[in-house]
């Protein structure tokens, strides 16, 4: 598709917060020609494409979906509406323009170097693996050491084997996954070794693809050696104490031929950044207000670009929210800043998306979601206005792999000269 | 009398359930938030089933590969014949999401279908 | 005698003997060189610190303390014929004590005798005007201006293929396991073939020592001396803007923080003696000690934007490179650890000198010193690169999000001189995966255009050497 010079809402990847943010900005009002989907790769969908599990949706289909199929429901969607969009693009740059507009740097091999402007820009560019470099894991630097999205992708599109014998580092969700999915294709996982007491994956995913396999989880657990100096031989896997530093005399010797890396995602900043947008050192993402706007004007942000998820489903709900915020943006521009409140995370949650609440700017509510920062038994969230506690919902579990969320209604804010929210857990 | 631990996979959740069971039969599921809960502990401790996904080869196509499910859960003790007869499996390209590839996979009645599309 | 008479070989594909092939290059006459590894740059040219050193390191009179100031007063001109890039950032070494003036100041005349040109002694304050972020334990410090940095794989690749380009045969994958003397000079026995050469030159690296013993009567012995360096993202490139070397005091040496030429970070090396030559992995306690040797330098150490850790070999021998003919017709150039890099394009000079005087060898007419780089299409303005593009529209899809290298510039390193065949390879020579993801999202794309662009199946692909394939097989799918 060409690219035209103009749009009122640029959004800044396909995959599912950029596919729903378009949705949402259409069924806001935004025309269909006035909205363009940036997608770096050679398809609509990101990541779910390469996620064939199935778990998807249950949300917001009421029905196990996998990846593909969740986001195939988005694509034929916004095939439907005509929602234009340009595949195997990649945005090198994001500036601000003369009044407020944004210009967007894109390359491809159809439309060469051109430089679009947009009124609103959502960013929904998603997150990356950490990477074994992050983790400084001692060792040789052999073949076989792959972050679990890049051995799935080798599984599940190029039709690949990975390796026969893998060792697991990390218990978040792709780790998991990963585990099952090369099981059943033969390979021998032997172990999952997680540096937290707690996994960092959803307990559903424990039972169905660890548990049901057999495959052991060790918590407290992390590679402390890597060896092997073309091809990975094998791991050494210690114990950790408190402090997470490995406890000499506990190391255990595991012969494999590769080693996965699920530890953990970072939401990818890089353009945001270099646009000048102010990120949270906590989420790494954007510091985003009530509409999803980060600190600079027009530019909004959704999914795991702005803090990860782990259920695509909220990713949907929202990016469709950054959707139509931008489409209100794009039509009638800066909307007021007045009786700013900020919300402050306390006492067990880590941080809150948005982190300021503008009540006149809101919709009929505001979700806010959070993550704890430990595993937590019957607790009770509680939602303070102004040091007054509003609200407090009991919780038999709380864990630092599961996004919590509170919704808060503009009723109750607007006109009441809040200055602060404060979210924490309490007993 | 016995009890089981188990997780409930049914949702996010992850409620802990406890199932009481008399003679192989369930008498009393507790710690669960939602009837769902109770229909996984019945059927987890008696009859567990599971959904199966993977990939099955694709000649002639853009991608070497389709991402296919058993349209419902199977037993999940047939997991792995499952997966052999998903092996042996081709289709030849185009393929669109809810295709079947298997009609009836190992004798349980239910169909594996395509999960996505591949032209 | 069968096949080729070579007037001479080199054995080993780093910087050095790809230095020495191009400096050969310039001569009339049949050259080649062997390396055991797939590609040049595998072993300590590959990892080291990728500075330009100005050159007050070395003991006056050294071979070491010429062929620095030497290399170093080359390395401009030689960058620019070869297109990678270099810059001379200027060096600091800094002293964390008024007790260990003295050392400076010596530090500072041995330099001046070495013929490096601009030093000076900085008080901290000076110091700190150009350096804001240095640690407050620093008083003062040596500022060398000529020092500099570069890529260590660029100027590698950019010799070897020049060399190539004027005429010097490579050969990969080709040991040298046993070097008879024969006749007319030598005959090298590979894995896989017998080549005969009148003159052998010996730019081994950590093996050099092992080649050397097949032929000489004095045994040499290399200790490869590791050492272990942490590699940050761009982010902190900035942190200074000099290398900051550490005066060496009774604890040891320091070690050093700078920039790379392509804005990262660099923290290291530690210093360990090991015995084995292929030792390349890291430690717990190497890793730590960089950290805490840091954060001498400066206020804060950016560990958590660490992308990746690495160690290198240098080939310890004494205290002086060996450059000479140790036996009839046979060139040494071994012991070349830091400051080797610097050194190489001095030391290609000396060696081929010393080579071509021996064989009688007259200059080519024709010799072509420029070479021109892989475009990198993320450095050039809009409007060329938009050129570009639509001239070759590969440099349009983008395959390495992090460090923004193009399908364009990956089939470039594939299909020119010395092509890449390995994922290693690529990023030796594009960069591709070695930003802050370290290849989680390229490497299947990569190994996808190498095995279509050289014809392989996807499980042939392989990170480096012929152990290193990255999938173990095609997964059982319709059989």
């Amino acid at each position: 598709m060409k690219l035209l010079e103009n749009y009122d809402i640029a959004i800044i990847g396909g995959g599912p917060a950029g596919l729903a943010a378009a949705i949402g900005a259409n069924e806001a009002g935004a025309h269909k020609e006035s909205i363009i989907v940036i997608e770096r790769d050679d398809k609509l969908g990101g990541i779910l494409n390469q996620c064939i599990h199935n778990g998807f949706g249950l949300h917001t289909f009421k029905e196990e979906l996998t990846g593909p199929e969740y986001a195939g429901r988005f694509i034929d969607k916004l095939l439907d509406l005509e929602i234009p969009y340009v595949l195997n693009t990649m945005v090198v740059d994001i500036a601000e323009g003369e009044n407020g507009t944004k210009l967007i740097t894109t390359i491809s091999k159809e439309n060469g170097l051109k430089v679009i402007k947009a009124k609103a820009v959502v960013l929904s560019m998603g997150c990356r693996e950490r990477s074994r470099g992050a983790l400084n894991i001692p060792g040789f630097r052999p073949a076989g050491v792959f972050s679990a999205g890049t051995a799935q992708r080798l599984v599940n599109i190029e039709s690949y084997m990975p390796g026969k014998e893998v060792v697991i580092l990390g218990s978040g969700d792709i780790g998991l996954i990963m585990a099952r999915r090369l099981t059943l294709e033969g390979a021998k996982v032997k172990v999952v070794a997680e540096l937290q007491p707690y996994s960092g994956g959803l307990k559903r995913n424990i039972v169905q693809c660890l548990d049901d396999y057999g495959i052991p989880l060790k918590l407290s657990h992390t590679v402390t050696r890597i060896d092997g100096k073309e091809r990975v031989e094998g791991v050494e896997i210690s114990q950790v104490d408190e402090r997470l530093k490995p406890i000499k005399g506990t190391e255990e010797y595991y012969k494999c031929d590769t080693l996965l890396l699920s530890v953990g995602l970072i939401p990818e900043n890089e353009l945001s950044d270099s646009l000048g947008v102010k990120l949270s050192p906590i989420t790494s993402g954007p510091v985003v207000n009530e509409s999803l706007e980060t600190s600079i004007e027009g530019v909004f942000a959704c999914g795991n670009v702005l803090h990860v998820h782990d259920l695509v489903d909220f990713v949907s709900e929202e990016a469709k929210e950054a959707g139509k915020n931008a489409a209100k943006f794009a039509k009638i521009g800066k909307t007021s800043e007045e009786n700013t409140i900020t919300l402050t995370p306390e006492n067990g949650v880590r941080y809150t998306v948005p982190s300021t609440i503008c009540p006149e700017n809101m919709n009929d509510t505001v979700t806010v979601r959070f993550r704890v920062a430990n595993v937590f038994k019957n607790k009770y969230v509680a939602v303070y206005f102004d040091g007054e506690r509003v609200k407090r919902t009991k919780k038999m579990i709380l864990a630092p792999g599961e996004m919590e969320s509170v919704v808060l209604k503009k009723e109750d804010l607007l006109n009441k000269g809040i200055k602060n929210i404060k979210i924490c857990l309490e007993d | 009398m016995e009890t089981k631990n188990l997780i409930c996979i049914q949702c996010p959740m992850g409620c802990p359930l406890e199932v009481t069971m008399e003679n192989g039969e369930v008498i009393k599921v507790s710690g669960n938030t939602c009837k769902r809960g109770e229909i996984y502990a019945k059927k987890e401790v008696t009859s567990p089933t599971r959904t199966v996904t993977s990939t099955v080869k694709v000649e002639n196509g853009e991608l070497p590969l389709v991402a296919v499910k058993t349209k419902t859960d199977i037993p999940k003790s047939l997991i792995f014949e499952c997966m052999a007869e998903i092996n042996k499996a081709k289709v030849t390209a185009p393929v669109k999401i809810g295709d079947v590839i298997i009609e009836n996979v190992c004798g349980t009645g239910v169909p594996v279908v395509a999960t996505s599309n591949v032209k | 005698m069968t096949g080729m008479l070579y007037d001479a070989i080199i054995i080993g594909g780093g910087v050095i003997g790809s230095a020495i092939a191009r400096e050969l290059a310039r001569f009339e006459g049949n050259f080649c060189l062997i390396e055991k590894n797939e590609d040049v740059c595998t072993g300590t040219s590959k990892a080291n610190s990728a500075i330009v050193h100005a050159g007050f390191d070395a003991k006056n009179g050294t071979l070491m303390a010429e062929m620095n100031v030497k290399g170093n007063e080359m390395m401009g001109e030689v960058a620019k014929e070869l297109d990678i890039p270099f810059k001379r950032n200027g060096a600091f070494v800094l002293c964390f004590d008024k007790k260990d003036l003295g050392s400076l100041q010596e530090l500072y005349e041995r330099g001046i005798n070495n013929g490096v040109k601009d030093l000076q002694i900085l008080t901290r304050e000076e110091a700190l005007k150009l350096e804001p972020n240095l640690s407050d334990l620093v008083v003062a410090a040596l500022y060398a201006p000529t020092s500099g940095i570069i890529c260590p794989f660029a100027l590698t690749i950019g010799l070897a293929e020049n060399a190539a380009d004027n005429g010097v045969e490579f050969k990969f994958n080709t040991p040298a396991n046993k070097i008879e003397k024969t006749d007319f000079g030598y005959r090298i026995y590979s894995d896989n073939e017998v080549l005969e050469t009148k003159a052998i030159v010996n730019a081994a690296g950590v093996y050099a020592d092992e080649i050397h013993n097949m032929v000489c009567e004095d045994k040499l012995k290399i200790v490869p001396r590791k050492g272990e360096y942490i590699l940050c993202d761009k982010k902190v490139g900035n942190i200074c803007e000099r290398t900051l070397f550490q005066l060496p005091t009774k604890l040891g040496k320091g070690i050093l923080v700078s920039p790379t030429v392509h804005g990262n970070l660099i923290l290291g090396p530690t210093a360990t003696d090991i015995e084995d030559k292929e030792g390349i992995d890291t430690t717990k306690e190497g890793l730590d000690s960089v950290i805490e040797k840091a954060s001498l330098s400066v206020k804060s150490v950016p560990v958590r934007s660490a992308i990746t850790s690495f160690s290198g070999l240098r080939a310890h021998i004494n205290h002086d490179f060996i450059l000479a003919e140790s036996a009839d017709n046979f060139f040494d150039a071994t012991g070349i650890e830091s400051p080797g890099l610097s050194s190489a394009p001095a030391i290609g000079i000396h060696i081929a000198d010393m080579v071509s005087k021996k064989l009688a060898l007259n200059k080519k007419d024709n010799f072509n010193p420029i070479r021109k780089g892989i475009i990198h299409a993320s450095e050039l303005s809009n409007e060329e690169r938009a050129a570009l593009i639509e001239k070759e529209p590969a440099y349009g899809q983008i395959i390495c999000r992090c460090e923004m290298i193009s399908e364009g510039e990956i089939l470039s390193a594939i299909h020119r001189t010395l092509g890449a065949t390995t994922l290693d390879g690529i990023k030796r020579r594009t960069r591709a995966g070695m930003g802050r993801c370290q290849a989680g999202f390229c490497s299947p794309k990569v190994m996808e255009i190498l095995s279509r662009e050289l014809n392989l199946p996807l499980d042939e692909i392989k990170k480096n050497g012929s152990e290193s394939k990255l999938a173990v097989g095609k997964s059982n799918k319709g059989i």
